[in-house]
């Protein structure tokens, strides 16, 4: 299967991406690792115009000790993010997620901005950092805005950035080695999760993520309530489903994947010692 | 658009569409034909290659990602007649049926072993997450890359 024809046009500034944005507007997609759009194109799902490759814009790529956070450059490789000394002593929980997206050969080329910027509610890391109340920095031609996670997935693959602007990073607050478990749920090893949960204690509370319950990552706030008021990890996990719309598809029904949250909460509550 | 990449040790240089996938270049500009479509959804791994050394599946990646890169395809293991540690091992241990799947496997596993030189059953299992085998001949191929390592690591 090949992609449409497009205009490939290959950056080495983040000046020049943005300019290739502008000119070229919503006719234009910006090209990371390409492990999310590649594949959209071959399917004919996706047909930009204009390929804007950023995928070499080095600069982007880091994890850095920012004193109360992690601060995490947007095309930082899954495989960097899960091999990271900063991430698995201050975000443990992030690196942990990162070893979870797809394959070795998907890792080597994927990135966290992709991911994000993709706004596929069945990826792993965009739930990890709705928990963790991770801020996204975007950069346009105006200059530089920060986005809280919790209000950048607008809907399937739909989120806050402009058609002109690019993430350049993503900060974490920093949350410790350890407190946690992501319990991901599907039918092949590498496949993306038909549901997953993630649960975090961070600063005496504890955070639960869901994966593909709904068009964007949501929090399992009803389990946070519970928990807070001294309710048991298996009676807290019976609230998972509250709130949601889990998508029925041909893995799934909306039932199962209710009753999946329900165990999953549960498994990832207990595993991550709340 | 003009590329030029360096596969297997030799200079490739082309003129290619934008949308040339890197596993059609190999096997249709570069006419190595080692490398196999099976899929064709990044989902099998058959199309596994090495971009600067690292596994990656070259049917969900732009020929124009890889310009300047430096591509090793199964074509490019061997030394002359001698067998890489890797395709010695899936010979001597039986590491493959139909062969399909047999260059991506090789491939995966190569990027692996570089990784986790001295890998447990446990780490070659997930690690080839990314590769199927329609034959389901995986316990020879864990086998296979098992030994692989074992034979490396007694000769350092």
């Amino acid at each position: 299967m090949i992609p449409a024809a497009f205009q490939y046009q290959r950056v080495d500034s983040l000046d020049g991406a943005i300019a290739a944005l502008t000119e070229h507007g919503d006719d234009a997609k910006l090209l990371a690792g390409g492990m999310s759009l590649l594949p959209l194109m071959k399917l004919r799902l996706a047909t930009p115009t204009v390929l804007v490759d950023v995928g070499r814009l080095r600069d982007l790529s880091y994890v850095r000790d920012a004193g109360d956070h992690v601060a995490v450059g947007a095309l930082t490789r899954h495989r960097d993010l899960e091999t990271d000394g900063v991430l698995a002593a201050h975000c443990g929980v992030l690196r942990a997620v990162a070893a979870q997206v797809g394959d070795n050969q998907v890792r080597h080329r994927g990135t966290i901005g992709g991911s994000v910027a993709h706004g596929d509610p069945a990826s792993d890391l965009p739930a990890a950092l709705v928990a963790l109340d991770a801020t996204f920095v975007a950069r346009g031609p105006a200059g530089e805005r920060t986005i809280a996670a919790t209000e950048f997935f607008h809907g399937f693959l739909e989120t806050a950035l402009g058609a002109d602007e690019l993430l350049t990073e993503i900060r974490v607050p920093k949350c410790g080695p350890a407190g946690f478990a992501y319990e991901k749920f599907n039918r092949r090893a590498q496949d993306w999760a038909i549901v997953g949960a993630l649960a975090a204690r961070v600063d005496g509370s504890t955070r639960v993520a869901l994966v593909n319950m709904g068009s964007v990552p949501v929090r399992a706030s009803a389990v946070e309530r519970a928990l807070a008021s001294g309710a048991s990890p298996s009676d807290a996990a019976q609230h998972a489903a509250e709130g949601t719309e889990a998508p029925a598809d041909l893995n799934a029904s909306s039932e199962y994947r209710e009753h999946l949250a329900r165990v999953l909460t549960r498994r990832a509550l207990e595993a991550a010692g709340v | 658009m003009r590329i030029a990449m360096t596969v297997n040790g030799a200079v490739q240089e082309h003129d290619v569409e934008a949308r040339t996938l890197l596993v059609q270049y190999l096997r249709e500009a570069c006419e190595l034909t080692g490398t196999k479509v099976g899929c064709d959804t990044s989902s099998c791994g058959a199309c596994t290659v090495l971009l600067d050394g690292e596994s990656v599946k070259s049917c969900t990646m732009l020929a124009a990602q890889a310009d300047g890169a430096s591509i090793t395809t199964i074509e490019g293991l061997a030394t002359g007649d001698e067998l890489h540690p890797v395709q010695r091992a899936f010979h001597e241990h039986h590491g493959l049926q139909c062969g399909f799947c047999t260059a991506g496997m090789v491939m995966a596993a190569v990027s692996l072993l570089e990784e986790i030189p001295n890998p447990s059953e446990r780490d070659v299992r997930l690690g080839l997450e990314g590769n199927l085998c329609r034959c389901t001949g995986y316990h020879n191929i864990v086998q296979a890359v098992l030994a692989a390592a074992g034979a490396a690591g007694s000769t350092t």
